[in-house]
């Protein structure tokens, strides 16, 4: 069996309200999500999922508790070895797809490989071609993200997120902002790339319907984790 | 490390945001091009007032030390009143000596010995008090290009011949050809005939300078062999007053130079030059807090961009460089707009503003020295103001930038 890609222990974030008041959101988070996974996290507004998720993709360091990500520990490193572990090990996809409009649909996929200096553009530039067909969007790789819908735009954020194959895919609220067909659509797609190339996915939404499609499901209230439900392969689509 | 990342990043912004781009560079251009323009036409100017007014005279003049009466030391008399002494025409100690010891010093480039002095000349019923000036013309015109200024006729002095002003001509109602007498405070008198009128570009000059030989001036003033004072120019015009001070120091004679005898023009110059360093040092304020407020606003608006950068991999330094960059262009492109607006508003003001007589005032020059000066100067206050909105943006906090 591989490693898990994802391991949180007792894991707190507290947030200081004014000057002396601290509020704890979450209270001792454990979980582990093994390689190849599919994942959900549903709960409530303002139950903490924003945070988890947030603290997942190292954009945020925890109060307390141990994460580890791809073996990597997270405790007492800088914050350049933080975006750098970011960078090579986890995919983002918002909820508002957060595309830089300035770019066209391929240079937005590309840009994981520009931030990161690649020194072979061609190549970068073919597999971010690769990855847009693989959406279905290969016809559009010219186009601003203005000119496109909110499916496509999602789509190519997810191209985005693969660009660099991370092995972990953090999706926040990916298909909160488009109608019940294209949602479907999307996480269609995930579940596909998933089974095709192993990437765990960890995916927010507040659709139990999408969460229920889901290979295990994490339940977020108040800052705690409840009853972890697995569910097995039948209950799925 | 390569940059293409940060150039990339860079120029998009700029572009996307193309109106504000254009503003600051129109603003950072038109502050370069006020530097330079500025600049430039004073310098120019100040060279053009300097130039005409050391035109017609020696940068530094050697005389012979004052006489003064030294008080006996007495005993008895407790106080005294001491009368100062008039100072005769003299001839300079050892002249030749002292024009040597000049020609060696580093620094001066012409020496010429001159013998001047006060005399009458008188044509038919006209008669008026000039200035007879014996000299050397291979000497004389190094420091005062006599041959640039003759309107009529030549400089040719050998002789009894002799070269006067336009304006002393007219007053005498002489011209080329006619003989003028001189005569001397003791009464001795020499006829002199007119060979060239010139116009040296001023009224008092041209009535009073009356050209001789040498040797005939030194025998009509009573000096036979001797120089009333040396004329220097020098290679460096502003060094003119430390060398004066040093030979002075060398010689002890009465040495003076163009910078002492001018001191008011100097001053004014001077004035001129603070006032254009004040208005260069507030152009270079403004164009800062322009590049400055452009940038923190665009840094506000591209802040869920730079977050999702962040989130993406990018590294604060990454942000902070696309920043920089951004006032580094800025500062680059407005400064080579700008070198070439001054130089458009150079050419201009030369057509358009002219001296008195119809002459190009200044014709429209350069400095390289002065462009590239500008276009660093530009560049860094560029990248230090950006620096401010570089590192707000560097700061940020990926999470907050992308929820806002």
């Amino acid at each position: 069996m591989q490693p898990p890609i994802l391991e949180l222990t007792d894991i707190r974030k507290s947030y200081a309200i004014g000057t002396s008041v601290e509020t704890e959101v979450l209270h001792g988070i454990n979980m582990t999500l093994s390689s190849g996974s599919f994942n959900a996290l549903t709960g409530p507004s303002g139950s903490g999922k924003s945070t988890l998720l947030n603290l997942i993709g190292l954009l945020e360091s925890p109060t307390s508790g141990t994460l580890r990500i791809n073996q990597h520990d997270t405790q007492n490193i800088t914050d350049a070895e933080l975006t750098k572990l970011r960078g090579q090990n986890i995919g983002f996809v918002f909820q508002f797809h957060h595309l830089l409009p300035a770019f066209n649909a391929l240079e937005n996929v590309m840009m994981p490989a520009i931030i990161h200096q690649y020194s072979d553009k061609q190549k970068a530039s073919t597999h971010a071609k690769s990855l847009l067909s693989a959406v279905g969007l290969a016809d559009a790789w010219h186009k601003k993200p203005s000119e496109l819908s909110g499916g496509m735009q999602q789509r190519i954020a997810i191209a985005r997120a693969l660009m660099l194959t991370p092995p972990l895919i953090l999706a926040d609220e990916p298909t909160g902002n488009l109608d019940t067909r294209a949602a479907d659509d999307i996480f269609k797609l995930m579940k596909q790339i998933n089974e095709a190339q192993g990437i765990t996915f960890l995916i927010v939404t507040h659709d139990t319907k999408l969460a229920a499609r889901c290979q295990n499901r994490y339940h977020l209230v108040d800052g705690a984790l409840t009853h972890p439900e697995d569910f097995t392969s039948e209950n799925l689509d | 490390m390569s940059f293409s990342f940060e150039w990339l990043l860079a120029i998009r912004f700029l572009k996307e945001g193309r109106m504000q781009s254009w503003l600051i560079l129109a603003g950072v251009t038109g502050g370069v091009a006020i530097i330079i323009f500025l600049t430039q036409l004073i310098n120019q100017l100040q060279g053009t007032i300097i130039d005409r007014v050391l035109s017609s005279q020696a940068h530094i003049v050697i005389k012979p030390a004052e006489e003064t009466t030294i008080r006996q030391q007495s005993t008895f008399v407790t106080s005294a009143l001491i009368q100062p002494r008039g100072q005769r025409l003299r001839s300079i100690d050892q002249w030749e000596n002292i024009a040597q010891l000049a020609r060696n010093t580093p620094g001066i480039k012409a020496v010429s010995p001159v013998a001047t002095g006060p005399v009458f000349v008188r044509h038919n019923l006209a008669s008026k008090s000039v200035a007879l000036l014996g000299i050397m013309p291979t000497e004389y015109t190094k420091i005062v290009n006599m041959y640039r200024y003759m309107v009529k006729g030549r400089f040719d002095i050998t002789g009894d011949q002799t070269v006067i002003g336009t304006d002393l001509a007219k007053d005498l109602g002489v011209t080329i050809g006619d003989r003028i007498q001189i005569t001397t405070e003791d009464n001795q008198q020499q006829n002199l005939t007119i060979v060239g009128l010139f116009d040296i570009n001023n009224k008092d000059l041209n009535k009073r300078w009356v050209f001789s030989n040498l040797r005939l001036a030194q025998t009509l003033l009573n000096i036979p062999g001797g120089v009333s004072n040396i004329d220097l120019a020098v290679v460096q015009l502003f060094q003119a007053k430390q060398l004066a001070q040093r030979l002075k120091a060398q010689t002890g004679l009465d040495i003076e130079s163009w910078m002492e005898s001018n001191s008011g023009l100097l001053n004014a110059l001077s004035n001129q030059t603070v006032t254009n360093n004040l208005i260069r040092i507030f152009v270079v304020i403004i164009v800062a807090l322009g590049i400055a407020s452009v940038l923190v606003v665009s840094v506000v608006q591209k802040q869920k961009e730079i977050g999702i950068l962040r989130a993406m991999g990018a590294k604060r330094a990454q942000v902070l460089r696309i920043f920089l960059l951004q006032g580094a262009i800025f500062g680059t492109l407005g400064s080579t707009l700008g070198i070439s607006l001054s130089f458009g508003l150079l050419t201009l003001f030369s057509l358009i503003y002219k001296s008195p007589d119809g002459s190009m005032l200044f014709t429209a020059q350069l400095d390289p020295k002065l462009a590239i000066m500008a276009s660093v100067v530009a560049m860094i206050v560029g990248i230090l103001a950006a620096l401010v909105p570089a590192r707000r943006a560097a700061r940020m906090d990926p999470v907050q930038a992308i929820r806002s």
